[in-house]
């Protein structure tokens, strides 16, 4: 159990903060202690989540992607007019239309940081003008209404209806998000090749001198950011049934805070999918519990803005650094690399 | 060539060389493509749209060269253009004094100040990364201004404010003169005083500072505070250029903030950068813009362009340094 | 143990990077179970040969390179590492979040059946490395949890799952403990022993001496010899690695008709040092050693106002004084050189200008803002005055050498006109040949008056530099020497007892 916490800190700390404001939350109204909105939640989230999982093993190898959600909305675009072309699709040719486009832009990226050795921040911030730029400048900002059936239909797995009379639904987007989880999850743990993302992020020239593919590894973590940004459109494509070229605009800051908040780390190595989940759970639990209790809409984001803010500080923040009386700094840091290389 | 590249780099620094590059190019380009962009109405054009993007990226300069950022800038102007408008309204929004209007001023300025002492101190106190801490400020910092606005405009304005934002002295535009003033200032600040020293030098190495007797923590939060300043100063043109002042004005410049200040040769990680390759970066990615406004293209595909153009730039200046990181060798 | 037949054998080993002949024909021999050392100053040619041996670089033709009387000619990493010959760098190359059991059985994270990871083996490969290591460690611990020594022995099980027949380890003691740095010794022997053949790169040459059975001493890219470690002496060594002969003098003096600059009284602080008293007067030089742990540095910091002490008092000038910030130690006079200069000491890719003037800004000021040419001016006098020798004051300072870049972090100290330097561990990244050229400046500072601590692990620095030597272990002042009355043998004899 030690053991587990130490490697998974913040994972913890997150989880019983989340009990403690569900627990409140219980209290403060009747509704939100139920089934159904904890399935709400789940529906809410989900392309958030799908999205996080991607994003996330970006950061563990140590990259960031501003991207994205731009790409998403291209895969948006892509996907729905290749489905129209095709004479009307259906799910099948949607995921692998999707999955494609979105992993060549992800490809794109990773050119560009592996070849043109260009920082990933910089490469991803242009690629998000670029991506954005022509989305709009071809599609002059118009919106798709028009999507095929197949689309826009709600698929639901599982429903039931409970005795205070609301529905709880098990729908696409949820039943894909899970999916996205258990293979990023299974990636990154099990196979040879999540292990060695983890290593480079951890200590890229170590992971160098072991003789790991250095191109594998950056093709590898922006394709797969790709594919589930290219999955995460068309869920929200099929959640939204509309396709709006800047609706997801913005949403990279959004959910690059709620992955970092789940415990990722800026500079790679560090990072768990149970940890992104409950990131972005956070940010939708508060969302919703604040919405149960009749907070305006307006005050939500402010809220939720200034609890990511004072969680990131206080998990960042040791208590001996900010009393620089006790402080014990780190003598011995810095003296590995201090001799000089003979 | 070489002699021809070392007298440059000597004069104007290395850092100097990209921009310059990409002002003749887009130059030429405009120039023999379209029929009027070597004209007044481009300099105008450019010398209006210039101060917001231009002040937002000095806003975003300081933290950059410390190694930071701060992705809090467009809102933090939103609100401080928020707090002016709010003392202008409350001194009778249209019919507001000259007072009222050096009262909206200093609201606006200590609005700006104020979020970024915060955002500075939670960086120098805690460590936590730039990113995060002023992600989530900017998260907060939108949260309010829309929980303030409700989502709506605010807008009625003194006349005499509308100069600020639309007015000319001898031929040149106001928010144009306060925007080189403001770089004027940044450069006096980075290249002859104490605290441009120091943010330097704590961009590529906080520990070295600290042991060399540099205040850190004082220096980070002025560097946020500064930052804060200069968004409240683009907050004020744009609230004037607008005549109302809404929560995501201009929220589209964040990202094109960092992009024009690493076009700028600033250095990624910080500790190296100045000034003027920055002006010059800023000036070419407007020009850019212009340009295929004459031709009939929209702001998206000058969007899309910035990006190729940073990337240009950042892959040349790849190329370039392998190219004389080989020569060195085999010499 | 020993065999006629060498495990490694290299002759006439040739290299050249543009157009520096870096290797003049080398030859290099281990036999099977040995401990070798491999000796000689920065830059004179020991890495590049092991990254020949490992298959990194290529050696021009005409060398010949046999393994376990197997002739190679065409050296790969992945050859190397199929004939077990592993490197354990300086920098470890360890993952800190990654589990110790992850660590060792790295290879089972590169490849794997059907691309999946098979935990169990490499559990089990952990384990029995760590046993052959007679060590057990946690393997579910991040690696990160772990002390400084106990990542080296994670490193080196790892070099054993590899099958290590050759085990080359690059600086392995640089930030041990003694404690630690004798465990380290041990499993070395546990090695040897089980027939690993062992070469130790290592400047600390007393614990080369103490571990080796041979040792091949190379300078300037050329062999010098190679030597039974048995009767070799330090200055021996030294002589051989620098091809001079240092002749050193006590230069201790009194300097009781000085005024006492400093004053220590009982100073202390929790696990760090403890009841420390001593004067210091103007123009003296006080040697402090002990061995890495002893809290030497943290006395330091505490004396330049980096740490607050939990008792005692420092006077200075008569006055008490307590220090908020290094700041106010600068104002009032005291300086203190990192042991660190890669990431404390200096700013790396700074300018050589801007770091020299980091501490004394208020110096170049002219009404409120930086002064340009009181800037040039102040770079200028100390450059020449220390005889730095550099290309442009704007080249980044990690452009020069050790001894150079050395002599601008004291002349950026010596700007602000210290009353007292504190230089801990001056020479360190320094090559041999460099370090008598920095202790000159600092006997000439001392002449004019400066007073100095020489902060030193190794004892003939403060032997040979100071007026007297402090000896300190585990946090307490054990002794104060006068260099006249002892030794330099009987010195070392007490450190390292």
């Amino acid at each position: 159990m030690r053991r587990l916490m130490l490697g998974h800190t913040t994972e913890f700390t997150l989880f019983a903060v989340m009990i403690v404001l569900c627990v409140a939350l219980s209290f403060a109204t009747d509704r939100f202690f139920t089934i159904s909105n904890a399935f709400d939640v789940l529906n809410v989230s989900a392309v958030n989540i799908i999205f996080a999982v991607g994003l996330l093993v970006v950061l563990i190898s140590g990259g960031i992607d501003i991207s994205f959600a731009v790409a998403a909305s291209v895969v948006q675009y892509v996907t729905a007019l290749a489905i129209a072309y095709l004479g009307g699709g259906n799910w099948a040719e949607g995921f692998i239309i999707a999955g494609a486009v979105g992993i060549g832009l992800g490809l794109i990226n990773a050119a560009l940081v592996y070849k043109l050795q260009i920082i990933s921040i910089v490469a991803t911030i242009s690629t998000f003008n670029i991506f954005f730029g022509l989305l709009m400048f071809f599609t002059k900002g118009v919106s798709i209404y028009d999507l095929p059936e197949w689309l826009t239909t709600r698929v639901v797995f599982y429903e039931r209806e409970m005795s205070d009379g609301s529905w709880l639904e098990l729908t696409l987007p949820v039943v894909v998000m899970i999916l996205c989880c258990v293979a990023t999850w299974f990636m990154m743990s099990r196979t040879t090749i999540g292990r060695q993302l983890y290593a480079f992020g951890d200590n890229p020239e170590g992971a160098r001198r072991f003789g790991i593919n250095i191109g594998a590894m950056h093709y590898i973590s922006f394709g797969w950011l790709g594919l589930m940004a290219g999955i995460g459109g068309l869920m929200q494509a099929h959640y939204a049934e509309e396709v709006v070229p800047n609706a997801l605009y913005g949403r990279e800051l959004d959910v690059l805070a709620a992955t970092v908040l789940g415990g990722a780390r800026l500079g790679g190595g560090k990072g768990s999918v149970i940890g992104c989940v409950l990131g972005v759970l956070m940010v939708s639990i508060t969302q919703n519990g604040l919405n149960l209790m009749g907070v305006s809409p307006f005050a939500f984001k402010m809220i939720v803005g200034a609890i990511i803010l004072i969680a990131i500080t206080l998990s960042s923040a040791r208590i001996d650094k900010l009393l620089p009386f006790f402080a014990k700094g780190k003598i011995e840091k810095g003296q590995a690399q201090k001799r000089e290389a003979h | 060539m070489s002699s021809l590249i070392q007298k440059f780099n000597k004069t104007f620094g290395a850092d100097m060389a990209g921009p310059v590059i990409a002002f003749v190019v887009v130059m030429v380009i405009f120039g023999l493509g379209a029929d009027n962009f070597l004209s007044l109405g481009t300099f105008g054009s450019v010398a209006f749209q210039l101060p917001e993007l231009g002040l937002l990226t000095l806003a975003m300069l300081l933290p950059l060269l410390t190694g930071g950022i701060n992705l809090s800038v467009t809102f933090t102007a939103n609100l401080s253009g928020l707090a002016a408008a709010s003392v202008l309204q409350a001194f009778g929004g249209v019919d507001a004094s000259g007072g009222a209007f050096v009262i909206a001023v200093a609201a606006a300025v200590a609005t700006g100040a104020a979020a970024g002492l915060m955002t500075g101190a939670a960086i120098a106190y805690t460590r936590a990364h730039p990113i995060l801490v002023t992600l989530s400020m900017m998260i907060f910092l939108r949260g309010l201004g829309e929980f303030l606005t409700r989502g709506g405009d605010v807008s009625g304005f003194p006349s005499y404010m509308e100069p600020i934002g639309h007015g000319s002295i001898f031929g040149l535009p106001i928010p144009l003169l306060i925007f080189i003033a403001c770089v004027g200032v940044w450069q006096v600040l980075l290249t002859r005083s104490k605290l441009g020293f120091g943010l330097l030098m704590i961009g590529s190495n906080v520990e070295a500072g600290q042991y060399s007797g540099l205040n850190t923590r004082r220096i980070i939060m002025l560097v946020y505070t500064l930052s804060g300043v200069m968004c409240a100063i683009a907050g004020i043109i744009m609230l004037a250029r607008f005549n109302s002042v809404r929560i995501g004005h201009g929220e589209s410049y964040l990202l094109i903030t960092v992009l024009a200040a690493f076009l700028g040769g600033i250095n990624p990680f910080g500790g190296f950068g100045r000034v003027l390759p920055v002006f010059v970066a800023l000036v070419v990615l407007q020009l850019l813009s212009s340009g295929l406004n004459l031709m009939g293209a929209n702001q998206h595909l000058a969007t899309a362009l910035w990006g190729v153009l940073m990337i240009v730039v950042m892959a040349a200046r790849t190329i370039v340094s392998s190219y004389f990181a080989s020569r060195r060798k085999k010499i | 143990m020993m065999s006629a037949e060498p495990l490694l054998s290299l002759k006439n080993i040739k290299i050249t990077f543009g157009g520096v002949r870096a290797l003049k024909g080398v030859s290099f021999e281990v036999n099977p179970g040995e401990v070798h050392c491999l000796a000689g100053e920065n830059g004179c040619g020991k890495s590049t040969l092991i990254k020949i041996i490992t298959g990194v670089y290529k050696p021009e033709d005409g060398a010949e390179f046999s393994f376990d009387g197997q002739p190679i000619t065409a050296m790969t990493p992945s050859m190397a590492q199929s004939l077990g010959i592993q490197v354990i760098w300086q920098d470890l190359a360890l993952f800190g979040e990654m589990t110790v059991a992850e660590n060792i059985g790295f290879q089972y994270a590169v490849s794997g059946k059907y691309g999946l990871v098979d935990k169990r083996a490499m559990e089990k490969a952990a384990e029995k490395a760590l046993a052959r290591l007679g060590v057990s460690l946690d393997l579910h611990l991040p690696l990160k949890e772990l002390p400084i020594a106990q990542r080296q022995i994670v490193a080196i099980a790892r070099a054993l799952v590899g099958e290590a027949r050759l085990v080359f380890m690059d600086e392995p003691t640089a930030s041990l403990t003694q404690s630690e740095t004798d465990y380290l010794i041990e499993i070395v022997r546990n090695l040897s022993a089980s027939g690993v053949a062992v070469v130790f790169v290592s400047h600390r040459l007393a614990e080369v001496l103490e571990i080796s059975d041979r040792m091949t001493v190379l300078r300037d890219g050329a062999l010098v010899g190679v030597f039974p470690v048995e009767g070799m002496t330090q200055s021996r060594v030294t002589e051989l690695m620098t091809g001079r002969n240092f002749d050193s003098a006590v230069i201790a003096a009194d300097h009781d008709d000085q005024p006492v600059v400093l004053s220590v009284k009982n100073l202390s602080r929790a696990n760090e040092f403890d009841n420390i008293s001593f004067d210091l007067r103007r123009g003296e030089t006080l040697g402090v050693t002990g061995l890495l742990g002893a809290g030497r540095t943290e006395l330091a910091l505490t004396l330049f106002g980096m740490r607050r002490p939990h008792s005692g008092e420092i006077v200075l000038d008569g006055e008490t004084v307590h220090f908020g910030s290094n700041r106010e130690a600068i104002r009032a006079g005291v300086a203190y050189l990192s042991e660190d200069r890669l990431s404390l000491g200096l700013n790396q890719p700074q300018s050589i200008a801007d770091n020299l003037v980091m501490a004394s800004l208020d110096r170049i000021l002219s009404s409120g803002l930086i002064s340009p040419p009181k800037k040039e001016n102040v770079v200028a006098h100390w450059i020449s005055a220390l005889g730095v020798k550099i290309g442009k004051p704007e080249d980044p300072i990690r452009t020069l050498s050790g001894g150079n870049q050395q002599r601008v972090a004291i002349a950026k100290w010596l700007a602000i006109g210290p009353k007292i330097l504190i230089l801990d561990a001056p020479t360190v990244g320094v090559d041999v040949g460099a370090r008598a050229g920095i202790f000159e400046i600092v006997r000439k500072l001392a002449a004019e008056g400066l007073s100095i601590i020489l902060i030193s692990d190794e004892p003939p620095e403060v032997y040979f530099n100071a007026d007297r030597i402090i000896h300190m272990a585990e946090g307490r002042i054990k002794a104060t020497y006068d260099p006249r009355q002892m030794s330099l043998t009987d010195l070392e004899g007490k450190v390292y007892a």
